[in-house]
């Protein structure tokens, strides 16, 4: 029997994780990762707060997230592409002006 | 006992691929990290009893979007990244600020969530009665999901397709035949 | 334990005599006797390459990001050979008086799960064509990770046809909807069933999935020198030739489960042999999957990349998608 408050720890560790990723980072891809880091944080504690309660709505909900993820995957890899092929660099720190 | 046992073993390994995510300056690296917390996620899935979403956490997110993470960094050939000042002053305000947020979170937690046990395989209920609610009670938001589903393909095609690449060129008809 | 025991060596020398199977099959195609020389007709031509692959130099060469070279042939083999934990044999069986099923674990969600596993599978080529630090293996290792990633999703969609007609994801409970004749002789398989679209879906799908021809342009030799697998040698190269027949096997064993009526078949003869039997006519599906899959090999060229690629999305998808379509209306009006 493990007490809620540990999953939602873990899930507050991975959140953070992320976050921390996302501030630090300076590829662009790495930054992307973090995202998703988030993402299946959050995941977790809806999965941990569905089983609590017994309610399956939280299990449909993380398909919405999972689905999301993957769009949003999708799209912000083909945006990092076409940013790396007019600017020929991955760092985040050089793509700050709007034109070359 | 084994339930928590089993808890701790795959959260250490998920704070550890977490970490790891942060500590490594190769991409490739940090994609692998990533995978690895993935995979012990579907675990701790698992252990609540959320079978399906476990599975699907395993061929979705670390099947496939991940494979796609590692294919970007693959294709754009991404290197070590280089330490600027923007990061080093991140690192030094960031890290510590987030770990004092997350210490103070994980206290009120712990202590004072007034929430309880949770056993193993909690939640009830086969894949049917997933399925039952995504076509009965979120009938709408699975509409939308999927439309929006269309839209990022849609979106991608048309990142992909940036005009004056050398598959266009090759694929204009040639104007010098007359 | 023991179960695990018996399945993994099953499944190491059914690998081993796979190769010889294909190299017999393919020569006799070509028109040339396979392999002859090493024992009666060839036999032991599996353990002499074994012999060889464990003698041979392993040589990694200087320039590859060493920590992925040596993981990358390991993860392909680990979930290569994970997924015959779920496929079930036969029936229950009562052997020493213990009365057991003959599949190492049933999970309610089996099918799921072998899906996962071949997922995650793709990273395996996909490290090894990276890490290897030069231009061949990073094409061949960049087509063949797109090329799986692509035709997974028909190889899912193909089965949730099959899926929807037996109302479960365990693979045992599948089989066992599929006992019993139509009209007394032709069986309740899947494919007579109305899933024969599906099973060609799920055969070519599975033909991209596993790298063989005529979708091998990864690993193609006269274009890409060896693909993603170019350098390496011996033993690791002996873990991917492993992984790459040890899923062609998982794949045939999946088609027999869905499509082909898994164990059913014929029983006569005394108990014994009726406890045995399922396991046999289990086997003699397999092998005539095998087979197919070794003649395509033999016969067909091999597509381009591009052809490949729009096989794949424009044909094969949208077909899969139908075919889940009418079976769900099928299903729902005939309920």
């Amino acid at each position: 029997m493990v007490p809620l408050s540990y999953y939602l720890v873990l899930s507050g560790i991975l959140f953070a994780c992320g976050v921390t990723g996302f501030l630090i980072k300076r590829n662009i891809i790495t930054v992307f990762m973090s995202i998703e880091l988030m993402l299946n944080g959050v995941n977790l504690s809806f999965v941990a707060f569905a089983a609590q309660w017994h309610a399956l709505s939280g299990q449909v909900f993380v398909f919405f997230v999972m689905v999301v993820a993957a769009a949003e995957t999708a799209v912000g890899l083909a945006i990092i592409i076409a940013v790396y092929r007019t600017r020929e660099t991955l760092n985040v720190d050089r793509v700050n002006l709007l034109k070359l | 006992m084994l339930h928590l046992l089993v808890f701790s073993v795959f959260g250490l390994v998920c704070v550890a691929g977490a970490v790891n995510l942060l500590v490594q300056r190769h991409p490739i690296n940090s994609a692998l990290s990533l995978v690895v917390v993935m995979g012990s996620l579907a675990v701790e899935y698992l252990l609540l009893g959320a079978e399906f979403v476990a599975a699907v956490q395993v061929i979705v997110y670390a099947g496939a979007i991940m494979v796609l993470f590692v294919f970007v960094i693959m294709l754009l050939n991404a290197g070590v990244e280089d330490r600027s000042k923007g990061s080093r002053v991140a690192m030094l305000f960031g890290v510590p600020g987030v770990l004092i947020g997350s210490v103070l979170v994980a206290w009120v937690l712990v202590a004072r969530s007034g929430t309880g046990n949770v056993a193993v395989g909690a939640l009830p209920g086969p894949p049917k009665v997933i399925g039952w609610l995504l076509f009965h009670d979120f009938l709408l938001p699975f509409e939308v999901t999927s439309v929006l589903v269309l839209i990022a393909i849609m979106g991608a095609v048309v990142l992909a397709n940036h005009p004056g690449s050398a598959q266009q060129r090759s694929t204009q008809p040639d104007k010098r035949e007359g | 334990m023991i179960k695990i025991a018996i399945a993994l060596g099953v499944l190491l020398t059914a690998v081993a005599y796979t190769v010889w199977l294909e190299r017999k099959v393919v020569g006799h195609i070509q028109n040339r006797w396979g392999p002859t020389r090493v024992g009666p007709f060839g036999l032991l031509q599996p353990l002499a390459d074994g012999v060889k692959f464990i003698f041979k130099e392993d040589l990694i060469p200087p320039h590859v990001y060493k920590p992925l070279f040596i993981a990358a042939p390991m993860i392909a083999l680990i979930f290569a050979l994970t997924s015959i934990s779920l496929i079930p044999v036969g029936n229950w069986i009562t052997v020493f008086g213990i009365h057991t099923p003959l599949e190492i674990v049933d999970v309610n969600i089996g099918l799921l799960v072998v899906l996962g596993i071949t997922s995650l599978g793709v990273y395996g080529v996909a490290l090894a064509g990276w890490s290897s630090n030069s231009k061949y293996s990073l094409l061949g290792g960049l087509r063949a990770s797109a090329q799986m990633v692509s035709y997974e999703i028909s190889l899912g969609l193909s089965l949730v046809g099959v899926l929807i007609m037996a109302g479960s994801f365990s693979l045992r409970d599948i089989v066992d909807a599929q006992g019993g004749t139509f009209w007394g002789f032709i069986p309740r398989w899947n494919i007579f069933h109305g899933q024969f679209v599906a099973f060609f879906i799920y055969l070519m799908a599975a033909y991209a999935e596993t790298n063989r021809i005529p979708f091998d342009l990864p690993e193609a030799e006269t274009e890409l020198v060896a693909g993603y697998h170019t350098e390496y040698s011996a033993m690791k190269f002996a873990m991917f030739f492993m992984a790459e027949y040890a899923n062609m096997i998982t794949v045939a064993c999946l088609a027999t489960l869905l499509f082909l009526g898994g164990w059913h078949g014929p029983l006569f003869g005394p108990p014994v042999l009726q406890a045995i039997l399922p396991v046999f006519w289990f086997v003699a599906k397999i092998f005539a999957f095998l087979f197919l899959y070794i003649w395509v090999r033999g016969t067909l060229p091999r597509f381009r990349y591009d052809q490949l690629m729009a096989f794949g999305w424009k044909f094969l998808l949208p077909l899969a998608i139908a075919n889940l379509v009418i079976t769900a209306l099928v299903v729902a009006l005939s309920a």
